[in-house]
């Protein structure tokens, strides 16, 4: 099992190569750190020495891939390549470009609201969209399972914006149940946190019950359903015993992957609810067109989603012993 | 006289014919190019590529049994029938704002060449586009949002709710006046609509029942009783109703504003309707740029296995590890900065966002062939092995024709259901991406703009909400008329479906 996660391992690594050089490619190939200055500065009416004061101060007065220059290895480190791109790999993100601070100590902040925001989302999600897919197929084949697809291709057919303009609107502002956005420390955040996670419960619901309806549906074709009926188990034995924990297989499986991604929190529901986590920290530095924390968002995103998916693998041999460890 | 050699059993008139079709297109081009001087947008030409594409894969599945077949089962379902109504109006839009030409304007000396870009749309919706006010109105409203400091004429001034400029503008007192005059109005249009529908419909029918020489009343009461293969009665009725909703808002839409106006006063019916063409196309040139890469790179990647496989793969799990909108904020910020620096070489508005509008398509189709991808591999890697395509091996047909003639065709029916999956998935993303600012041209008429426009409006009181329900109705027929023709695609297409894989 040791050797088989090594090895796994060892395959993310290539591609986080590849992510690492993809990203530099994209930011310092297309555009070169001048063109960046200038779009920072304002295109009209910019000096080159502001540019190169820009550059200096953020460290992009340095050669892109080879230093000739130096000496020795700082030939090698002394270059943007080095000093940008591969630090990322020890997670040292270095200083942002619009505001001079600390990325890493910014991500280490905002990783609590967004998981406060991500972590009951998902479980509550599951527990709704569960509960609600079992009933469906409780029902299976008459006129409540026929209308309740319907609902969800209606559901999934509304813009996830729908959802979230018009829950702050209804409970926001109509209702005054909760503040429309904002967040605090402790326990005061709860009220904060309610109505995100609901809206994105909501929004969540039509796809979430439909695809688990289908796990379930393709259970209830087996032939050990079959045999549980046969023992004469009543229905509501075989659909939670059987039919249920089988089918938690591929969905636990599913959301395995999500896990670690939830760091990353949402883009849209931070920026509408104003929930200082990592998504509005994406947004603003878009916004402000900040190079340096997108550069770090992009390479932190896909390590969170290698190792979402390395866990997969992992949980899949834990889950189904007849996965060899190939 | 034939440019190709006589197929057996395929008369050769066929041949000419799409022959004398295609130099009839080529006229009708030059006649357009030298009447309107229409402008080809980049966006435009891929557009017409694309109907090119549509036409010719009509063309070819009409000849093969295994894609024949699905798409009658399509054809018979009443859902996907009215959906692809829907669909089809819709694309009528965007088809109808993707032609683009200079207008000429009357001036002392003579008609003079604008140097502005329209669109046939435009033209037709002309009263839209120039019926702004000044600012905020609700739909059908006759007095302005906002309270004005205004003169009577006995030399008074009081404050109140001005008269709007356009809105209304007919009625002497609209307070009594007004919802006679629009249930009059709408009455009239739908008797219209209604008899323009009946006239041609029965104009049809009768033509039909001539050729076929069968009693028209058998053959009309046969469709209205649904007793076709095709179900004529959901289709006829389908579009039966679009047309008199058109013929509804043609007559009103000059008197009043359908969905009010906005902050500047523009009318939002007007920007709903051209918001049509962007979301369409982002749904539809995502899936044109990204197919032939998907569907080569998955395909060799099965098929030839070894290094080749390992380096596809390679270059598509590392595409696939960045997350999505990160990838696409990164591009766009980019290609924000290219612009911005390169300002010199877009000449106006219209030719900078359409190429945003490109690019956004081809970053979004970068981060959406993986899956596409991965599919076709495996399929390619079961196909590989099978009994046929070891047999054309053995008489030594070589690896790309192979691919060509054994294995794409069946790879096929995976290709269209992601496609069609993919389009609503597309439409809903635009809305999101533009409200983060990394979608279409602020500049651009869009959903997502609409919706990033007027979300701040909820605030006011009273408040603002017809921009809101306007793009969001809009989005939302067409994304679920997108998702009722895919599901029947997809069950009709999906072998493991047809089976009887749904379970009991």
């Amino acid at each position: 099992m040791i050797a088989y996660i090594l090895r796994r391992v060892a395959y993310a690594v290539p591609i986080l190569i590849g992510v690492n050089l993809l990203t530099f490619w994209l930011f310092f190939f297309v555009n070169s750190p001048d063109d960046m200055a200038r779009m920072q500065l304002g295109t009209k009416h910019v000096t080159q020495a502001a540019v190169e004061q820009w550059k200096r101060e953020r460290g992009y007065d340095r050669p892109l891939l080879w230093n000739g220059g130096e000496t020795g290895w700082r030939r090698f480190t002394d270059t943007i390549f080095y000093e940008k791109s591969l630090r990322l790999f020890v997670f040292d993100f270095g200083i942002s470009d619009s505001d001079n601070r600390d990325i890493g100590y910014d991500i280490r902040q905002r990783m609590g609201p967004s998981l406060a925001i991500q972590i009951p989302g998902l479980l509550a999600g599951l527990a709704v969209d569960l509960s609600l897919a079992l009933l469906v197929v409780f029902f299976r084949g008459t006129y409540l399972d026929v209308w309740a697809v319907v609902l969800c291709v209606v559901l999934i057919s509304i813009s996830g914006l729908f959802y979230i303009i018009a829950g702050q609107f209804l409970a926001g502002k109509l209702l005054r149940w909760v503040p429309i956005s904002g967040f605090g420390a402790g326990w005061v955040s709860i009220k904060f946190i309610i109505l995100p996670v609901a809206i994105g419960v909501i929004a969540g619901i039509g796809s979430g019950v439909r695809i688990n309806r289908t796990f379930f549906l393709e259970e209830l074709g087996r032939d050990f359903v079959r045999t549980a009926r046969a023992k004469g188990l009543d229905e509501r034995r075989v659909m939670i015993r059987h039919v249920l924990r089988n089918a938690l297989i591929p969905i636990l499986t599913g959301v395995v992957v999500v896990l670690p991604s939830l760091f990353l929190g949402c883009l849209v529901t931070e920026s509408f609810f104003g929930i200082p986590g990592l998504g509005s920290y994406t947004i603003n530095a878009i916004a402000a067109q900040d190079f340096a924390i997108v550069r770090a968002m992009v390479f932190l995103g896909s390590v969170l989603y290698i190792l979402g998916l390395l866990l997969t693998d992992i949980s899949y041999t834990l889950a189904d012993p007849r996965i060899r460890l190939g | 006289m034939t440019l190709w050699p006589a197929q057996p059993g395929r008369p050769v008139a066929l041949r000419d014919r799409g022959l004398l079709f295609l130099l009839l297109l080529a006229a009708v081009c030059l006649a357009a190019y030298a009447l309107w001087r229409p402008v080809v947008l980049w966006t435009d030409g891929l557009l017409f590529l694309l109907l090119g594409v549509v036409a010719c894969f009509v063309v070819y599945a009409r000849r093969q049994e295994h894609l024949r077949e699905p798409w009658r089962q399509v054809a018979r379902s009443r859902v996907a029938m009215a959906a692809a109504v829907v669909l089809a109006a819709y694309a009528i839009i965007a088809i109808l704002d993707s032609l683009h030409f200079h207008p000429s304007i009357k001036t002392a000396g003579g008609n003079v060449v604008s140097p502005a870009v329209v669109s046939v749309l435009d033209k037709l919706l002309r009263p839209l586009r120039e019926h702004t006010e000044t600012t905020y109105s609700a739909p059908f409203a006759t007095h302005a949002y906002a309270k004005e400091m205004m003169e009577r004429p006995d030399g008074t001034r009081v404050r109140d709710y001005p008269r709007l400029r356009y809105g209304g503008a007919h009625l002497a007192d609209p307070d009594r006046d007004e919802a006679a005059d629009v249930l009059q109005t709408a009455a009239v249009a739908v008797i219209e609509g209604g008899a323009a529908c009946a006239l041609v419909i029965g104009g049809a029918l009768m033509f039909i029942a001539l050729l076929r020489r069968q009693p028209a009343g058998a053959l009309l009461r046969r469709v209205l009783a649904g007793r076709t293969d095709v179900p004529w009665n959901v289709v006829l009725g389908t579009a039966s109703l679009i047309v008199v909703l058109v013929f509804v808002a043609a007559h009103l839409g000059g008197r009043y504003h359908l969905f009010g106006t906005d902050k500047v006063g523009q009318d939002v019916f007007y920007q709903a309707l051209k918001s049509i063409r962007t979301g369409l196309l982002i749904g539809t040139l995502t899936t044109l740029v990204m197919l032939p890469f998907a569907i080569l790179l998955g395909v060799m990647a099965g098929y030839f296995r070894g290094w080749v496989d390992d380096v596809i793969q390679y270059l598509y799990t590392t595409l696939n590890s960045v997350p999505g909108v990160l990838l696409i904020a990164a591009a766009v910020l980019m290609l924000q900065v290219y612009m911005a620096n390169h300002a010199d070489s877009f000449t106006s508005i219209e030719q900078r966002s359409d190429l945003r509008l490109l690019f956004l398509c081809i970053i979004l189709g970068i981060t959406s062939w993986t899956g596409l991808c991965r599919l076709l591999r495996g399929e390619a890697l079961k196909l590989r092995e099978s009994d046929f395509v070891q047999a054309a091996r053995a008489l030594g047909v070589g690896h790309f024709v192979l691919l060509g003639r054994h294995i794409v065709p069946n790879v096929m029916h995976i290709v269209m259901i992601t496609v069609v999956l993919d389009f609503s998935g597309l439409v809903l993303a635009e809305a999101v991406l533009s409200y983060i600012n990394i979608g279409v041209d602020p500049a651009m008429n869009s959903w997502g703009n609409m919706i990033n426009g007027a979300r701040l409006e909820m605030a006011r009181d009273p408040v603002v909400w017809w921009s809101l329900a306007a793009a969001f109705s809009f989005m939302f027929v067409l994304v679920l008329a997108a998702n009722l023709f895919a599901d029947v695609v997809r069950d009709a297409f999906d072998p493991r479906l047809r089976r009887g894989g749904r379970g009991t």
